[in-house]
């Protein structure tokens, strides 16, 4: 069962901000997609080894040579706010 | 008498330490890694995360980290990949940082850490993984609002996570610096814990002696140096200690370690659990590492540090106490080593370097590497010595004034006109004035004191400011108080 609690929890660490109607939502929705997942629970893959990637490529490598960075008016661009060449972002408490 | 059995506790440690590999570039982009630049000039849509950018992986890290790998005698894996560890923080971009989960690049590795003075103690390291650096973010008070740097973002590192096998912040302490010391050998990373190119977290947790069972740990953080390293450790078991003696439960938590207060202090923005819902990284390939790769950076490990003691001895008839002081810094051995090639009394030169140039070394707050004196700088010194132009007061002074002016001994032997007096003309002359003044003296070394000769020695150097041959002083002394 997915539940409310659930939902909650994952918003929480995803900084989701939901209200009672979307949470409701979202545990009725995310609980279909579980029912269906386990579904496929029932298939015997004891011989199937887990895969991470589906394509057959493997050891694919950069040498550690430098290329242009982006200058500091390029990279700002997407910042919604910024301050001496930084992105600024509401304050984090350590 | 009343009951006095107090609980006895053990103390369990597992470090986990992060090497920052000094490539030229990030690890998965080409962006240049440079200290001290501006904020956000060292970027690029790969480690900004932008959408639609694939991050490849830097074959260099990858060769370092095996080298590490190797050093630590840990077995490397032969199937290697990527995950995602998801969590969100300004400081990563991405929202989640490119590590290594289930296949890491080594497992069960090890280390002898020095117990007293001739015994070790082994302990396994878990695991190494690779994994990017997150940015920089600095808090302003004033804006109430934190800026973010991603210059450091991508940065590689390599996280090496000990088993819970140190007693001691003793131990936690020895076993750092060795890790550190053949991590140096490696050349590899610069293992600057001031700069943060070797961060250490420890875990601590205490148990009733007896007891196999883990107690709950607490995470150390911030520990900027070796000192800060056993400091922590040694205030959170006080701390832990009287929270299960006033009968409390130790809270799985991380602290912060206060340098200037010398406490810790629970983060408590990170109390929340973590759950990093761990998954292959789906833009990077999975690796497979051969044999003959790990064959051939094998081959570029020359000596680790304990072969290198044992080789300086047998080498060069030093003391294994000052074999020990060399390697500590691969630096200094080598500088050791370059010059003996010209100079032949290699215990000489060794007591030098581990006595005068350690000091002034030391007083400088600086190492070898960052100053310009050149092993010929200090034979040429050491030549001066022996022929007796200088003096050994006048040796040590010439030492410090070639450290900080990267001039050779002879230029500053002549400029400070620092060349002992030899002559017998003037020192002669020295002893008639010395004789004169210190008569008491004078009877007493006449009746057979002799050591007062050395009191008429010290007196003519103060006299020259240093710069008489003492030994010939000491010679006319006798020659005209003892055989006259
Ligand atoms: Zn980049």
């Amino acid at each position: 069962m997915f539940t409310e609690k659930d939902v909650k929890y994952i918003a929480s660490l995803s900084r989701i901000h939901l209200n009672e109607e979307q949470t409701a939502q979202f545990s009725k929705d995310l609980e279909k997609i579980l029912s269906y997942v386990k579904k496929l629970e029932q298939l015997d893959v004891s011989d199937v080894k887990p895969t991470s990637h589906v394509l057959p490529l493997k050891n694919v490598y950069r040498n550690d040579e430098i290329k242009p960075s982006l200058t500091q008016e390029q990279a700002l661009k997407f910042s919604v706010e910024q301050h001496n060449g930084s992105f600024k972002v509401p304050k984090v408490i350590e | 008498m009343t009951e006095t059995t107090q609980q006895q506790y053990e103390t369990v440690i597992g470090l986990e330490v992060h090497l920052q590999l000094s490539t030229k570039t990030k690890i998965f982009c080409g962006c240049a890694i440079v200290f001290g630049k501006a904020p956000n000039t060292q970027t690029c849509p790969v480690c900004l995360g932008l959408p639609g950018t694939l991050p490849v992986l830097n074959k260099q890290v990858l060769d370092y980290s095996i080298k590490v790998a190797i050093a630590l005698n840990f077995s490397v894996n032969s199937f290697i990949k990527f995950d995602r560890k998801n969590y969100y923080y300004p400081d990563l971009p991405k929202g989640y940082q490119i590590s290594q989960f289930d296949h890491p690049i080594a497992s069960d590795g090890h280390i002898m850490i020095p117990i007293g003075e001739n015994n070790f103690k082994r302990i396994n390291i878990t695991r190494a993984h690779m994994e990017e650096d997150a940015g920089k973010l600095i808090h302003d008070n004033a804006s109430n609002a934190s800026l973010v740097d991603y210059n450091r973002t991508g940065t590689p590192l390599l996280e090496i996570v000990s088993e819970p096998e140190l007693r001691s912040a003793q131990e936690a302490y020895d076993y750092l610096q060795t890790l550190k010391l053949t991590l140096q050998y490696c050349n590899v990373s610069d293992c600057d814990m001031e700069k943060g190119s070797l961060r250490c977290d420890a875990n601590v947790s205490i148990r009733p002696v007896g007891e196999t069972e883990l107690g709950t740990k607490t995470e150390l953080k911030n520990l900027n140096s070796f000192k800060a390293v056993k400091a922590s450790i040694e205030y959170e078991v006080k701390r832990q200690k009287s929270v299960l003696e006033a009968g409390e439960k130790i809270i799985q938590e991380t602290r912060l370690w206060d340098e200037n207060k010398l406490i810790s202090q629970s983060m408590r923005s990170k109390e929340e659990a973590h759950d990093y819902k761990y998954f292959p990284e789906p833009d990077l390939v999975p690796f497979t590492i051969e044999a003959s790769v790990i064959d051939e950076i094998a081959k570029t490990i020359v000596e680790g540090p304990q072969e290198k003691r044992e080789r300086l001895v047998k080498d060069y008839a030093i003391s294994d106490y000052d074999a020990r002081i060399l390697i500590q810094d691969p630096e200094l051995s080598r500088f050791f080593e370059e010059c003996t090639k010209t100079y032949k009394d290699t215990k000489k030169i060794c007591n030098w370097i581990n006595g005068q140039v350690l000091t002034e070394l030391n007083s400088r707050k600086t190492k070898i590497a960052n100053i310009s004196l050149k092993p010929e700088n200090l034979t040429q010194l050491m030549d001066q010595l022996d022929s007796g132009v200088i003096n050994n007061l006048a040796a040590k002074d010439v030492l410090g004034l070639m450290i900080d002016s990267g001039q050779s001994a002879d230029t500053i032997i002549k400029e400070k006109g620092l060349a002992q007096v030899s002559d017998d003309g003037t020192l002669d002359k020295i002893v008639d004035e010395l004789i004169q003044e210190h008569q008491t003296i004078v009877t007493q070394i006449k009746e057979g004191k002799e050591s007062a000769i050395g009191f008429l020695v010290g007196q003519a150097m103060r006299k020259t400011q240093g710069k008489a041959n003492p030994k010939k002083i000491g010679d006319i002394i006798k020659r005209r108080l003892l055989h006259a």
